[in-house]
């Protein structure tokens, strides 16, 4: 048994400790707001904060997170009220949609350690997450508004 | 695609507005209801019970609950449709829920495409959009003649506000949830005509800026479900290895390993690989990597070589004595061409692509005897029906096939052996449904990748550099031969979808369509924009080759040859002036390109630098200008724009599946490579609604003018040297750069 915290709810599980991460989340806590995409940290898709750091859960083992604390898209706010959440739908930012979760977590760790980033430090820290439909310049332009109106 | 059945959108039938009980929607759409201040919303069921015809129904608060028929996969059709239908209903969008509708062909089918329940072809706005407007109106007479009834006045004396009715004569008014509640169908119901229909200048919600999308709140929370989120009580998983080439079949299986890794129940042979079914998702991975499989060695796959295969193409392309199938000919081509003072004669070529939507491939199903209930990201509901039926031994009315959100399709959702995999396991645990989920590895290494082709392009020009004749042959396999095979043999061997976008508006006195197939047996399929993304790219570019022969401007030459096309010269005006066409860059070149395929109308202009070192073409911004006739969604049309620009850019600069002996080499993002943020161009979009013409298509429109717009621009970068090959890889590029 492996314990951790997940949006704040401590969680105790029986999953072999070398699960990946991303499938405990997903299929054994049924918060299937982090997806799948590639399964060896290519895409992002998978992006949940580990005690706050931006992580790669396909490749993240549930051992890796004994005691920890994770967050994931569902933890983000209570309400979508995040303001990357409320920027992602006034920018009109999803197309398909399934990256998105990965794209607003990892855009979450970059507001929290720089609130003001330039539009290099948003594409340098951004570049790991794939969006298919090619979203990326409204993505770009959703953190931008999110830092403006924090 | 081009065939296209005749949309019986002026008479519609009273089968199709027949009261009906069936239409309750599914309930694993979305995982919440969902409010959004600024518009309509989803919701997992239908409410209310005043329901005028199978699209709708009105709840007594009046709440609207309208169907969505097509597949939501990014391009916001779930949006798109339903709000045509209110529309003219005149509903109060923000009292609007949406619902996908279930697999149910007879009332959801696509008028404008087959009649079934098929997302894709950039045809779904296109072919529903007059029908649905007619519900819309249909919907309204009918309310307004319950409303009549409670109110004992003429209905002629009725008009509507937005979910209200109001009799002006008396101060009374009735809103919609109070008809609903009250009211009585009227029998028979009213049909609606055209004339019904409400005029563009009262349009509330049609080409509207201030109208957002309605999964988009979804899709911000991870409350959207896509397929692979699917969860049902008692599920298990399921894995498939698949037969490394294409064809072959497990010949012995040693499944000892797997079948000890704790929480495996059931390992079982397929025709093209082995299913393994186990109580997580964890435990089906694990057993699949212990699998040891001798795989037969029969399969005829095993002689395809993608880079052999495409120079033989290209063999074929100019040798004019091996014929194909004649696509179009106007004129006579071969005999202009042969008497003209100047020939333009070039091959231009395309490797296989893949879709690589975000979400990889997958399915649950349950089946229960006869019964099968599907939960699936399916581009098609209605097909899903049949090859599940077969699958199951079953036959398609017992096919429940519940559509979720799609996380990208591109075509490749259209296809069923995601499907077929997870019926064929679930037929195994009778009773209890199974999830099937494909790595990213067997998504990519079993695609099915857009053709691998060669054009060869001949331009005969007169003495004054005007174009006399065009031949165009395209050698490449087929789609429709394994996918509409008597599509495929009613045109005679012509695959229309494979040689779709040769034909253009340019104004040529003779042009010649050739196809000429090679039927090398690998399953090849439906790419974001299908044949266009390819045609218009050797179209595009010989369109820049001749203005260089005939030393013109490429947009002064594309204004000469569509002179008598006011709307494609209103796009590349228009474009040309957002990008300063004729402004020089420092170390940068502008390239053109211009499509008029799936009905609309596109011009893109690409600001392109090149690394002469090491052969790498940055692409710094994007302008686009497109009138698709009747922009019903201007916003998400510059999002698809959006979409087709990055998205064609990714396949004209980096995406390449290569297969060496019928093993695809590339297996993941690190091998499959597409473009990323750092790559990406900045993007600038023009709409040009011009709602007095027919409604265009937008989902695929931006795609094919990118990748000849960068090639034409990299061209006026280095004196004129061409890229003839998709993609441009940095040592393709050095090629060129020292031939």
């Amino acid at each position: 048994m492996i314990a951790f915290t997940i949006n704040g709810r401590a969680v105790d599980l029986p999953a072999a400790p070398d699960t990946p991460l991303l499938w405990v989340i997903r299929e054994h806590l049924k918060l299937t707001g982090t997806k799948f995409g590639c399964g060896i940290a290519q895409c992002g898709a998978c992006t949940v904060h580990v005690d706050g750091e931006p992580t790669r859960s396909c490749v993240t083992m549930l051992q890796d997170v004994a005691g920890m604390e994770v967050t994931t898209i569902e933890g983000l706010s209570p309400d979508a009220s995040h303001r990357l959440q409320q920027a992602w739908i006034t920018e009109q930012v999803p197309q398909c949609g399934y990256c998105q979760s990965g794209q607003i977590m990892q855009a979450a760790a970059l507001l929290k350690s720089n609130p003001n980033p330039t539009r290099d430090q948003i594409v340098e820290h951004m570049d790991g997450n794939i969006c298919r439909c090619g979203t990326y310049v409204r993505i770009i332009s959703a953190i931008q508004r999110a830092a403006r109106e924090a | 695609m081009t065939k296209r059945l005749q949309p019986h959108t002026r008479a519609l039938s009273r089968r199709s507005f027949l009261i009906t009980v069936g239409a309750t929607g599914i309930a694993v759409a979305f995982g919440g209801l969902l409010q959004d201040a600024s518009g309509a919303s989803v919701a997992p069921t239908v409410e209310g019970s005043y329901r005028p015809n199978a699209w709708l129904t009105i709840a007594a608060d009046g709440t609207v609950t309208i169907m969505s028929p097509a597949s939501e996969m990014g391009q916001g059709i779930m949006t798109t449709l339903p709000l045509l239908i209110a529309e003219d209903m005149d509903a109060d969008w923000h009292k609007v829920r949406i619902v996908q509708a279930p697999s149910d062909a007879e009332k959801y089918g696509n008028p404008g495409f087959y009649g079934v329940q098929l997302t894709g072809g950039s045809e779904s706005t296109r072919g529903y959009y007059n029908m649905l407007r007619l519900v819309g109106a249909q919907t309204r007479k009918i309310i307004l003649a319950s409303a009549a009834a409670m109110l004992n006045v003429p209905v002629s004396e009725l008009t509507t506000e937005p979910n209200r009715v109001v009799h002006a004569r008396s101060g009374r008014s009735l809103d919609y949830g109070e008809v609903a509640a009250a009211g009585a169908l009227p029998d028979p119901l009213p049909q609606a005509t055209d004339a019904d229909l409400k005029p563009s200048d009262q349009w509330r919600y049609i080409g509207k800026l201030t109208v957002p999308r309605v999964d988009v709140p979804s899709k911000v929370d991870g409350t959207a479900i896509f397929g692979i989120d699917v969860q049902l009580p008692d599920m298990l998983y399921g894995a498939v290895l698949r037969a490394p080439v294409q064809g072959e079949q497990p010949e012995t299986i040693d499944d000892a390993e797997a079948k000890a890794v704790p929480g495996i129940t059931h390992i079982l042979p397929l025709p093209y690989g082995v299913g393994i079914i186990g109580e997580t998702v964890e435990a089906t991975k694990r057993a699949k990597d212990l699998l040891k499989i001798v795989w037969t060695t029969s399969s005829r796959i095993r002689s395809y070589t993608s880079d052999r295969l495409l120079e033989e193409y290209r063999r074929i392309g100019r040798d004019l004595a091996q014929t194909g199938v004649s696509a179009a000919a106007e004129g006579d081509a071969q005999t202009a061409i042969s008497k003209a003072a100047t020939l333009i004669e070039v091959d231009y070529m395309s490797d296989h692509v893949h879709h690589a939507t975000m979400e990889p491939m997958n399915a649950t199903a349950l089946v229960t005897g006869d019964t099968v209930e599907i939960w699936a990201p399916t581009q098609g509901p209605t097909g899903t029906q049949g090859f599940a039926a077969e699958v199951a031994g079953t036959t398609p009315d017992k096919v429940k096939v519940n559509t979720t959100l799609l996380g990208g399709g591109f075509g490749r959702k259209a296809e069923a052996d995601f499907i077929i995999d997870a019926v064929s396991l679930a037929k195994a645990v009778q009773g209890r449904p199974v999830k099937v989920i494909w790595s990213r590895e067997d998504d990519v290494q079993h695609g099915k990748y857009r053709p691998l082709e060669a054009q060869h392009v001949q331009v005969g020009l007169d003495a004054d550099g005007n174009i006399v004749g065009w031949r165009h042959r395209i050698v490449a396999d087929s789609i429709f031969a394994r996918t509409m095979p008597q599509l495929f043999e009613s045109e005679g061997g012509h695959d229309s979808v494979v040689t779709e976008g040769a034909h253009f508006n340019y104004a040529v006195p003779a042009h010649q369509i050739e196809y000429i197939r090679r039927d090398n047996g690998l399953d090849i399929g439906f790419w974001f924009g299908v044949g266009v993304g390819y045609t218009r790219f050797g179209i595009e570019c010989v369109i820049d080759e001749i203005a260089t022969a005939k030393g013109v401007d490429p947009v002064t030459l594309r204004l000469e040859l569509l002179k008598d096309q006011p709307r494609a010269r209103k796009v590349i005006e228009t474009v040309a002036q957002m990008a300063e066409w004729d402004r020089q860059r420092d170390g940068r070149a502008l390239g053109i390109a211009y499509s008029d395929a799936f009905g609309s109308h596109c011009a893109e202009i690409a600001e392109v630098s090149l690394d002469r070192e090491t052969g790498e073409i940055r692409v710094h911004t994007v302008w686009c200008a497109v009138d698709p006739g009747i922009a019903v969604q201007p916003r998400n049309i510059e999002a698809l724009m959006i979409t087709g620009i990055t998205g064609g850019a990714s396949h004209a600069l980096f995406e390449q599946i290569n297969i060496v002996d019928g093993e695809v080499q590339e297996s993941n993002f690190d091998t499959y490579r597409v473009i990323r943020m750092s790559e990406a161009p900045d993007i600038k979009v023009t709409v040009i609604p011009t709602p007095e013409n027919p409604i265009g298509g937008v989902g695929q429109v931006g795609l094919p003018p990118i990748g000849p717009a960068i090639a034409n621009a990299v061209a006026r970068l280095t004196g004129g040297v061409r890229l003839r090959h998709y993609p441009f890889l940095p040592e393709r590029v050095l090629a060129a750069l020292n031939a």
